[in-house]
């Protein structure tokens, strides 16, 4: 009898400290989540119902886009939103390849718009995207260079000059390889003096007159501001970068999405594309 | 096993601690793809980075020292408003983005910048370049040097420098016998975290430096770049970066360790 | 311009210390500056040293002014040939014993194979010889304070600065190195400083006694442990100091009570004068004595402490030490009223 009331006792010690571990565990993770909750999308609540969406109820819609898209993009969901009371457009820009990368991890989105097709087959190969992805716009590369022009560039040719620092996007990311296949089909061997990261990083490095020209797309020379200035070079043309975009295999609200699409591949949608610089596909 | 009693409910939140630090590093140990480990690790690109990184940053903890070690004497030992504001101003890399100190080399020492044209008039051009680089590295890393080392130099006093002088050794004995000798553990420890903050350095490279194979690209920028191209190599170099601070911090504190063996 | 290029001038005002003083030592003289703690010995010392810098005064080695308030001459630390021995050795923890004994002949220039061979002399001169290869934290209190000496004698001294040099070492080793400075500051021009009487009697030619950043008597070392005439030389040297005014060869109080003694000067009557009395010359009574001596005087004690094996019996009077069986037989406590007695031949007046 004794010895069971001991037994007891113990095995209720060692419980309650367990229970003490857990219940520290569970406040830290819910402490991390909680944390997390003001970033991250929400999931999409109620299931989209058959034939047509419910104006009244309250949904949200995550997009993830590539991040030469943004200006564009926002305008378009806020019109979406005019359009879908009660729908909430959330959008993630980033470069397309860490997008896909993401949702290959497992993060919840509705709709992916990448910056060129390579990145939009990688996530059709993934088994990512439903049905086929629709391109919706073109981009083509401008040279960019400093308001002031210091090192006289007009042509691509001129980038070749000694002592004129170029710098590209690496080859690995969308501009890089857009540049690698100007290079080739204009013949031109560029020997740039840095291989950026993103398109910011090599509008940064003009902006700043650290160096003297980069290439980019059009629409991000459109959006830089007037401290750099856009020169268009006719072997941009060898190198057009098609944008597709597809509602993904996992939308919480499939049809929603779908809108969504047609929105941005819609006369206005393109108007607005246009406005930003983009060409029709 | 020390006698030392320790409430036993703090074993709790440390090992959470534990963890939180410890399951990144293991999960990324375990994502790696092993089969292909070798082959992702040895390419020219990523060979490249890590020498890159290498050098830079052994490069730059000697500039550390050399700016450094003075800077944290004069801190140590000077009183009164200047010295807090130097004091001040010394540690502002330690609380700024790295970005954000990256722009403010670029005002600085850019083509543009403060001394941009003084520069360029003396033959040298710091963009772009390893010197860039080794700049940004150690603008970020001094401070570590410094804090540690005020710290040692500040515990130590001026007991021993005094008696030094009295033995008739002039300022620069008494520093180079005394001074440093005596701080050499914070020395040590304030050059190993410089080190690897050094190594660890990317914002204000990719900032001020740019990001080219074999003259910019430093590990972490590689690692940065190549989560856009291959990320299984990403996991793989970055794994290859644990290593490399986890053997430089190990080695220096054995290193260290025996040096306390042999002077209290 | 005195002929002894080693003899020291000290004279010194240290404001935010409170500390005045003027003091010469002699060249190969040591002198001993005694007084309690805090009463800016130290400051005295790091003033002479070059560690602080007096606000008025000078100080002078022989001809050689170190510092000059007046002529703001400065000469920093490493170049005045003064040594200073601290209360605690303070070897360099990173250097043997021979390397911290070293390392003085060696920061003047002196090379390592020389600066060696001096060294090792020196440690054989302080009997330190076998720990020549110990770290300071090998080494006992008294070890380190021996290697401190031989280090600070090893770079030629003009001056020897020695602050409290036993205070740190426990009762053993204390004697030992005690005899040691008492050999190396012979001949040697020496100022040490210092709260024990003890250390005094037994290194100084002459006492200085401090007190609030003042010298409050200064003399030969014998006449002002056994004649003081301060209070504070009275305190240290361990007798009695009553003062008042000469009367007929003897010694009136202020209170008009009569202390009759021995003049060892003529004293003239109405001038001021003090008599000095060994405690242990005063015996403690609960009435009038019989056989009378000549002085028997009425008192109130006020204190009872140990002191050696006996008890100092403090009264509003002097001083007395008595065994502990008597203060248990006379039964004395704070408060109680006593006679003390004290025979005339003990009772030493001199003028005031």
């Amino acid at each position: 009898m004794t010895s069971y009331a001991v037994r007891s006792r113990t095995s209720y010690a060692v419980r309650s400290r367990t229970a003490v571990v857990a219940a520290a565990v569970v406040a830290a993770t819910a402490a991390l989540v909680l944390a997390g909750c003001g970033t991250s999308s929400g999931t999409p609540e109620p299931l989209g119902t058959e034939g047509g969406s419910q104006p009244t109820e309250a949904r949200t819609l995550t997009v993830f886009a590539a991040a030469s898209l943004q200006k564009p993009f926002e305008q378009i969901g806020r019109a979406f939103e005019g359009s879908h009371p009660g729908v909430t457009v959330k959008f993630s820009f980033g470069g397309s390849s860490g997008l896909v990368a993401q949702l290959s991890e497992g993060a919840p989105a509705d709709v992916l718009a990448t910056a060129n097709e390579q990145t939009m087959a990688k996530a059709v190969a993934d088994d990512l995207v439903k049905g086929t992805p629709t391109p919706f716009a073109s981009n083509t590369l401008q040279i960019v260079v400093p308001a002031d022009n210091p090192a006289r560039i007009s042509s691509l040719a001129d980038l070749t000059r000694s002592g004129t620092k170029v710098v590209l996007c690496a080859p690995a990311v969308p501009c890089g390889s857009a540049s690698a296949a100007v290079e080739k089909a204009a013949g031109v061997d560029l020997t740039p003096v840095s291989e950026e990261q993103s398109v910011t990083d090599v509008l940064g490095k003009v902006r700043s007159g650290e160096a003297d020209a980069g290439l980019v797309y059009v629409t991000d020379v459109a959006g830089a501001g007037d401290e750099v200035t856009g020169i268009d070079f006719p072997e941009a043309a060898s190198a057009v970068n098609t944008y597709p975009i597809a509602t993904l295999r996992d939308a919480a609200d499939a049809s929603l999405a779908d809108e969504f699409v047609e929105a941005v591949t819609g006369t206005q949608g393109l108007e607005t594309l246009a406005d930003a610089g983009f060409t029709a596909p | 096993m020390t006698t030392t009693l320790v409430p036993r409910w703090l074993l709790v939140p440390a090992a959470l601690g534990t963890l939180f630090v410890g399951l990144p590093i293991v999960a990324m140990a375990l994502s790696v793809d092993w089969s292909s480990f070798g082959s992702l690790v040895t390419t020219e690109a990523s060979t490249d980075a890590l020498l890159l990184s290498l050098r830079t940053a052994a490069v730059s903890t000697l500039l550390c020292l050399i700016l450094g070690i003075p800077l944290a004497v004069v801190l140590a030992r000077a009183t009164g408003t200047a010295a807090t504001l130097l004091r001040s101003l010394v540690l502002v890399p330690l609380v700024i983005p790295p970005v954000v100190g990256g722009i403010a080399l670029l005002q600085a020492f850019g083509r543009r910048g403060l001394l941009g044209s003084t520069l360029d008039v003396l033959g040298l051009q710091v963009a772009f370049s390893t010197t860039a680089v080794v700049i940004a590295q150690t603008f970020v890393a001094m401070p570590f040097l410094v804090l540690s080392l005020e710290g040692a130099l500040r515990t130590a006093g001026t007991r021993y420098e005094d008696v030094s002088a009295t033995l008739g050794a002039g300022p620069t004995t008494t520093f180079r016998r005394v001074t440093i000798p005596l701080a050499l553990p914070g020395l040590i420890s304030g050059s190993i975290l410089a080190f690897a903050r050094c190594l660890g350095e990317f914002g204000a490279t990719i900032t001020f430096a740019g990001s080219l194979q074999g003259t910019t690209r430093t590990l972490p920028l590689e690692i940065y770049l190549q989560r856009e191209g291959d990320p299984r190599a990403a996991v793989a170099l970055s794994l290859v970066l644990v290593a490399v601070a986890v053997l430089v911090i190990g080695l220096t504190r054995a290193r260290r360790d025996s040096l306390a063996g042999g002077a209290p | 311009m005195t002929g002894e290029p080693h003899a020291l001038h000290v004279d010194l005002t240290v404001d935010d210390r409170d500390v005045a003083l003027d003091l010469t030592v002699g060249q190969g003289e040591t002198v001993a500056l005694l007084g309690p703690n805090g009463a800016g010995k130290s400051t005295v010392l790091g003033a002479v040293a070059g560690l602080l810098r007096p606000d008025r005064g000078s100080i002078r080695l022989g001809d050689r002014a170190l510092f000059d308030a007046a002529t703001r001459t400065w000469v920093p630390p490493h170049e005045r040939r003064i040594a200073l021995l601290a209360q605690d050795a303070r070897l360099f923890p990173h250097l043997s014993a021979l390397d911290n004994v070293a390392f003085g002949p060696r920061s003047q220039g002196t090379p390592r194979r020389d600066a060696t061979t001096v060294a090792t002399r020196w440690l054989e001169e302080v009997g330190m010889t076998a720990y020549a290869r110990r770290r300071p934290r090998e080494l006992s209190g008294g070890q380190a304070q021996k290697v401190a000496i031989a280090r600070a004698l090893a770079t030629e001294p003009a001056v020897l600065l020695v602050d409290e040099p036993l205070s740190a070492l426990d009762v053993e080793s204390a004697p030992d190195v005690r005899d040691l400075l008492r050999r190396v500051t012979h001949d040697r021009t020496t100022l040490v400083v210092t709260h024990d009487v003890l250390d005094a009697a037994l290194l100084a030619d002459r006492v200085a006694v401090l007190h609030a950043g003042r010298v409050v008597e200064e003399g030969e070392t014998s006449r002002v442990l056994s004649r003081p005439t301060s209070d504070f030389g009275a305190r240290f040297a361990g007798l009695n100091l009553v003062r008042g005014v000469a009367s007929d060869g003897d010694l009136r109080m202020p209170d008009g009570r009569l202390l009759h003694g021995i003049a060892e000067t003529a004293l003239d009557d109405g001038a001021p004068a003090a008599a000095v009395v060994a405690p242990s010359a005063v015996s403690v009574h609960l009435d009038t004595p019989h056989g009378s001596p000549r002085n028997s005087l009425n008192a109130t004690v006020t204190d009872l402490e140990p002191h050696g094996q006996l008890v100092r019996v403090r009264t509003d009077l002097l001083s007395a030490d008595i065994t502990p069986p008597a203060v248990a037989d006379l039964g004395l406590a704070r408060g109680s009223r006593v006679v003390l007695s004290v025979k005339a031949t003990e009772v030493h007046l001199h003028p005031a």
